[in-house]
């Protein structure tokens, strides 16, 4: 199929950025949105431009670092997938595309459609773990009884792979739904409630500091993640943080 | 607790509880209005009861006055915190897919109901200040209906308040789950508080329409 691309270039962080259009012809509706994205570098390549920045690695869905706004969509029109995930299938030959970054004022662009996450390392290193010893005598997790209701939805949460589609999604940038995944698979598993009270407080503390929104509860972040992570999640981080602040 | 009120969660519960407080208030009012349909003696009665009770007088209306001037602040102070947020916005950006209108509108929806309530100041609240604490008329028990239905002669101003309930109902119909979410209650996302929450947008405004048009055409 043939298509037009409408790109957002940017050279650095600090230039302004525009919508470059682009042709791309003979793409296999059997490739993947991001081989559809190495076609049109390599094209540009060998015309001696600048190929345009995107972030990826694992391409199998599962390392949360590609990214892009697709007419306007968090990886794009198909749901449950990231972009690496989404095949040219959902496109349509003569289809215009218009692919953007992340756009959130903590989500910086570095170049083109690579943005900087780290506000989610910074959130993730404020409390996003459980201090356990790891000098080898490591108590094995499984002699710890754990309901299966628990388990099933902490190993949901945790099925978050810190992408950023949310934030992106959100008409707020709120990054609402990511905390609330890393803070319910912890809160939700007995190792993890000992610190319960300090990790809501740190983490919500550090999601303000890096200029996130505020969640409207428009349930966008829901329905566009690849994970699938529920709305529940947040309920349960704002009720573990008027826990916390009560105690 | 007051760190809880400056994080941006705790901002979200506040809004979330004023909301209830709305909520509440809504019912109340559209219970009594209702009267005025069936009875005139009854609504004066209770209308009477209303304006010269000191509970309702000195303590309901201050506090019901606070929670509108601060639902809509907070509403205002957070819809520009989240458009700083945002930054830059999309070239494209297809919100339909993923979220209702009423969800991603709420400023606007709010925006036409704080207009209509200086409307209905200007309408009752002010000629009723005016009449009890400023010229200190005497006060009759049986004017209220009239007063009323006289409102309500003006096609124009009947247009205004259906336009107003209807935005009143879009606002709730998204406004009534989401305090249930932003409190931690998941309930709220379920199928019966859904379906309360969907009877509630529609019954409430609906009420104030009827009531409205009711008296116009039955001046």
């Amino acid at each position: 199929m043939n298509l037009t691309l409408k790109v957002w270039r940017q050279k650095d962080s600090n230039a302004k950025g525009q919508m470059v259009d682009y042709k791309v012809t003979e793409i296999s509706e059997h490739m993947s949105f991001l081989e559809m994205m190495d076609v049109l570098n390599e094209q540009l390549i060998n015309k001696g431009e600048e190929p345009v920045a995107f972030d990826h690695d694992c391409r199998e869905g599962i390392c949360g670092m590609c990214s892009m706004y697709i007419n306007g969509e968090a990886h794009g029109p198909d749901r449950g997938v990231t972009t690496c995930q989404l095949h040219m299938r959902m496109f349509k030959d003569g289809d215009t595309i218009t692919i953007e970054p992340f756009r959130a004022a903590a989500f910086p662009v570095i170049k083109d459609l690579v943005v900087d996450r780290m506000a989610f390392e910074r959130i993730q290193q404020a409390g996003g773990f459980i201090s356990v010893n790891t000098s080898g005598n490591t108590q094995d997790a499984n002699t710890i009884p754990i309901s299966k209701h628990a388990a099933d939805e902490a190993m949901d949460a945790a099925t978050c792979i810190g992408c950023g589609a949310c934030v992106a999604t959100c008409k707020n940038s709120s990054a609402m739904l990511f905390v609330g995944a890393k803070v319910s698979q912890y809160a939700l598993l007995p190792q993890g409630q000992v610190e319960a009270a300090d990790r809501v407080r740190n983490m919500v503390a550090q999601m303000d500091l890096e200029g996130f929104g505020n969640c409207t509860n428009t349930g966008a972040c829901e329905i566009e993640c690849p994970k699938g992570i529920s709305l529940d999640n947040i309920a349960r981080m704002n009720r573990e943080l008027m826990k916390a602040s009560l105690s | 607790m007051s760190g809880f009120f400056k994080s941006s969660i705790g901002k979200k519960v506040a809004m979330s509880l004023s909301a209830f407080f709305l909520m509440f208030f809504l019912v109340m009012h559209v219970s009594i209005n209702l009267l005025s349909v069936f009875s005139e003696e009854t609504f004066n009665t209770a209308s009477h009861f209303m304006g010269t009770n000191w509970l309702v007088q000195f303590i309901m209306q201050p506090v019901l006055i606070f929670g509108v001037i601060f639902h809509f602040v907070m509403g205002f102070v957070l819809e520009i915190k989240n458009k700083k947020a945002k930054g830059v916005a999309y070239a494209k950006n297809n919100g339909a897919a993923n979220s209702s209108w009423m969800s991603r509108n709420m400023i606007y929806s709010g925006l036409v109901i704080l207009a209509f309530i200086v409307l209905h100041f200007i309408d009752f609240w002010f000629p009723e200040i005016n009449h009890k604490y400023i010229e200190v008329l005497p006060e009759d028990p049986t004017r209220y209906f009239g007063e009323l239905q006289h409102k309500f002669s003006s096609p124009l101003r009947v247009g205004a308040y259906v336009i107003a309930f209807i935005l009143l109902g879009l606002h709730l119909a998204h406004g009534f789950t989401s305090a249930f979410q932003s409190l931690g209650i998941t309930a709220g996302r379920k199928k019966t508080l859904q379906s309360i929450g969907k009877a509630y947008a529609i019954l409430i405004p609906l009420g104030f329409i009827f009531i409205a048009l009711f008296h116009h055409f039955n001046h």
